[in-house]
């Protein structure tokens, strides 16, 4: 291991990055692969993206229009896998990428090659998902959740494809999260200590320990339904004395923290933008580090909130609605920091600023669907439906979206060099904002009706919403298209922006001119 | 450039703690299987019954101020082609009284078909209350085609069950297990050969 750390900084002190192709294969440089991971998710995201108006498409009115049902629920599920696992999730870690390094006053992150490493595995993991709908019987179709027994004695037969990407992303997401900690703890800058750290920082560092925690119980996950296909055993087949619920345990105890590690960083995101554009401190730097800590911690014991409907004694209803309940407290204290920060600031309405403050509304109204959903006796009827659908669309699009979108306007002209087009910029805003309460919010209204979720077809009862969501999906699909335009243009004509390139803008990576040099902070900078 | 040799010092020693940590998760959620089955058994949670009970008349007191009642329910899982059916849909029976109800099983086929039945008890709290003296349960059973069976189960319900439980559910899903079978099936085969060969 020290032998990878050494030789990834010694030889690459003088010389600028190899030309061609090559420089992004062999690259470890922090930059580099941060900007290799925000266009893979970019990428991603226009997948799923499509996997997404495909549903909306069949959506758009009740009966079977276009596609057959198989092909739906195949759909549905890698909708949801590609939107989690390669456009979430890898653009927050190209951003941590980006930034970590130069936020901390570090030349590089800790463990150069094995980022390399981290980010050469996702085309191969997502390549051979994707490459499972050209096969017989096509490619997964049974949830992103793949509840055994669907996806182990009813799944189709590339299941074992999905099982082996899902592993190597995992070794991906443990390997980054791994060379993310090592960096916080030990490349800091003299001086920075922990307590004054960015909370980008905090809650990345946060963010991988949630990582190394429950990637390998995805990956254990995964594999018992390896052996449960393949190996005759019966982890999940209840045929042989196994239990299909231990799945549904085994997968939400990841899949609660995941959920967590899909919002953390955008919680500092906008703990970075909220404060440059009403150009005051943050408010409660304290308070937010141990918000985070505590949302991080309750997600190890509110798994079972997702399974209510399983059969649970009332006590352990109980327990998990009360432990989920509790989540709002640390969660309102962020909010309520953001809205005291922006409290009399100067306040001026740049695109980040527009997205961190949607994000803030927006996620808050999917906050509060999710309380909805914790109150166990409403559960029961919200369960499976479009409520749902609703609720974590609110979460993840106007939330961790929208703060990756937000922060890619703020840190565009450090990493570029070029000022993107401000009209355009608030143009795309616009558009996204519109498109996605139209997509999602009529949403509530039919799944609290009783509309089901993953369903190619539905009662006519819910045909004029189920169009207006279309029509919202459509618009927000294709704003992103312009979005992707919006950054083109901003890098292939731009204006030269400045090292300080907001007004109001604090922390170490502004220090640095723009772009940002291939290498910073080769000399550590005193932070007092 | 002594702070740097720190670093990837400090670093390392990061970065073999880490490994530690994750080769902890990874053991973890394996122990999460029988942790989740001792759970389960210790709870009831998942409505899974206990082993074989052993009765002893004179250390039970039957309580004859309440009933409960008990549902019989029998379904045949993952393409398994038997017919199931109990004796009786449900029955009342007072707590620490023993009684015995007959479940049956046809293997409608025309191939020796080896099946399992998985019991599970609604609600799950109540698992630990209910116990069975005798059993079919779990057991790999082979049947000859056309072949009936009468499979007796004996059970008690606990007198200390709480009386907030008034109905008990007892499920059994058949599952077909031939495949996992060949041992029953050759036996089976051989027993037939020899007969014939006798006739």
């Amino acid at each position: 291991m020290s032998e990878v750390v050494h030789t990834g900084h010694h030889d690459d002190h003088d010389h600028g990055p190899e030309k061609g192709i090559l420089r992004w294969l062999y690259t470890t440089n922090h930059k580099d692969i941060g900007t290799l991971y925000l266009w893979f998710s970019f990428l991603m995201l226009f997948i799923g993206g499509a996997l997404a108006l495909v549903i909306r498409t069949e959506l758009f009115q009740p009966g079977l229009q276009f596609i057959e049902p198989a092909f739906f629920n195949q759909m549905t599920t890698n909708h949801g896998l590609i939107m989690v696992f390669g456009a979430i999730m890898p653009a927050f870690v190209g951003l941590a990428n980006w930034l970590l390094p130069m936020q901390v006053g570090a030349p590089d992150m800790a463990l150069p090659r094995m980022n390399n490493l981290s980010f050469w595995i996702m085309p191969f993991a997502f390549g051979m998902m994707i490459s499972t709908f050209f096969m017989d019987g096509g490619g997964p179709n049974f949830g992103w959740t793949f509840y055994a027994p669907l996806s182990t004695a009813y799944g189709p037969p590339s299941t074992t494809y999905f099982i082996f990407a899902v592993h190597l992303m995992g070794a991906s997401s443990i390997m980054g999260s791994i060379n993310i900690i090592a960096t916080i703890l030990n490349m800091r800058a003299p001086g920075m200590t922990l307590m004054k750290m960015p909370l980008f920082v905090w809650t990345w560092l946060i963010t991988a320990f949630l990582l190394i925690a429950v990637m390998p119980v995805l990956a254990g996950a995964v594999t018992m339904m390896l052996f449960d296909i393949h190996f005759g055993t019966s982890f999940f087949n209840a045929a042989g004395g196994g239990d299909p619920v231990m799945f549904q345990h085994i997968f939400w105890f990841f899949g609660h923290p995941e959920v967590y590690i899909m919002i953390l960083p955008a919680f500092g995101v906008v703990s970075h933008i909220i404060p440059t554009f009403a150009r005051k401190p943050l408010f409660g730097y304290t308070s937010m580090v141990y918000a985070i800590a505590s949302i991080a911690i309750l997600s190890f014991v509110v798994w079972a909130h997702h399974m209510f409907t399983v059969g649970m004694p009332l006590f352990g209803q109980a327990f998990f609605m009360g432990a989920t309940m509790v989540i709002a407290i640390p969660t309102g204290v962020k909010v309520f920091n953001w809205i005291a920060t922006m409290w009399r600031g100067s306040m001026t309405f740049e695109t980040p600023m527009l997205f961190a403050l949607a994000f803030v509304i927006l996620f808050t109204m999917g906050g509060f669907s999710g309380l909805m959903l914790s109150i166990v006796p409403a559960d029961y009827q919200y369960h499976d439906t479009y409520f749902v659908v609703a609720h974590f669309h609110y979460v993840l699009v106007p939330g961790a979206l929208f703060s990756i979108i937000a922060a890619v306007y703020f840190w565009f002209p450090k990493w570029t060099g070029k000022m993107y087009d401000e009209a355009l910029g608030k143009l795309h805003f616009w558009l996204s904002f519109i498109g996605v309460n139209v997509t999602f919010f009529p949403q509530h209204f039919v799944g609290l009706a009783g509309m089901p979720r993953r369903i190619p077809d539905y009662a006519l009862q819910f045909a004029d919403f189920n169009m207006l969501s279309s029509v919202g999906a459509f618009i927000f699909g294709f704003s992103q298209l312009f979005f992707l335009y919006v950054l083109i243009k901003g890098i292939r004509s731009g204006k030269p922006a400045e090292g300080l390139s907001w007004e109001g803008a604090k922390g170490l990576e502004w220090t640095l001119p723009s772009p940002a040099p291939y290498h910073s902070f080769t000399n550590p900078p005193k932070v007092s | 450039m002594n702070n740097r040799v720190d670093q990837q010092a400090g670093v390392t020693r990061t970065v073999k703690k880490l490994c530690l940590v994750l080769v902890g998760m990874v053991g973890f959620v394996f122990a999460l299987v029988p942790i989740y089955d001792l759970f389960c058994e210790v709870t009831g949670l998942n409505g899974k019954t206990g082993g074989q009970y052993t009765y002893v008349e004179s250390e039970m007191e039957p309580d004859l101020t309440r009933e409960v009642r008990v549902n019989f329910i029998t379904n045949t899982n993952q393409g398994m082609n038997w017919e199931f059916w109990p004796e009786k849909g449900a029955m009342k029976v007072n707590p620490g009284t023993i009684h015995t109800v007959n479940f049956f099983v046809r293997n409608p086929s025309s191939v020796p078909t080896v099946g399992r039945a998985i019991p599970s008890v609604a609600p799950g709290l109540a698992a630990g209350y209910f116990h069975k003296t005798e059993c079919f349960c779990f057991e790999q059973q082979l049947l000859a085609p056309g072949e009936i069976m009468e499979m007796p189960l004996r059970f008690i319900v606990g007198p200390e069950i709480p009386g907030d439980i008034k109905e008990i559910s007892l499920s059994y899903a058949l599952f077909d297990v031939t495949d996992d079978s060949s041992d029953l099936i050759k036996e089976f085969n051989n027993r037939l050969n020899t007969a014939v060969a006798a006739y």
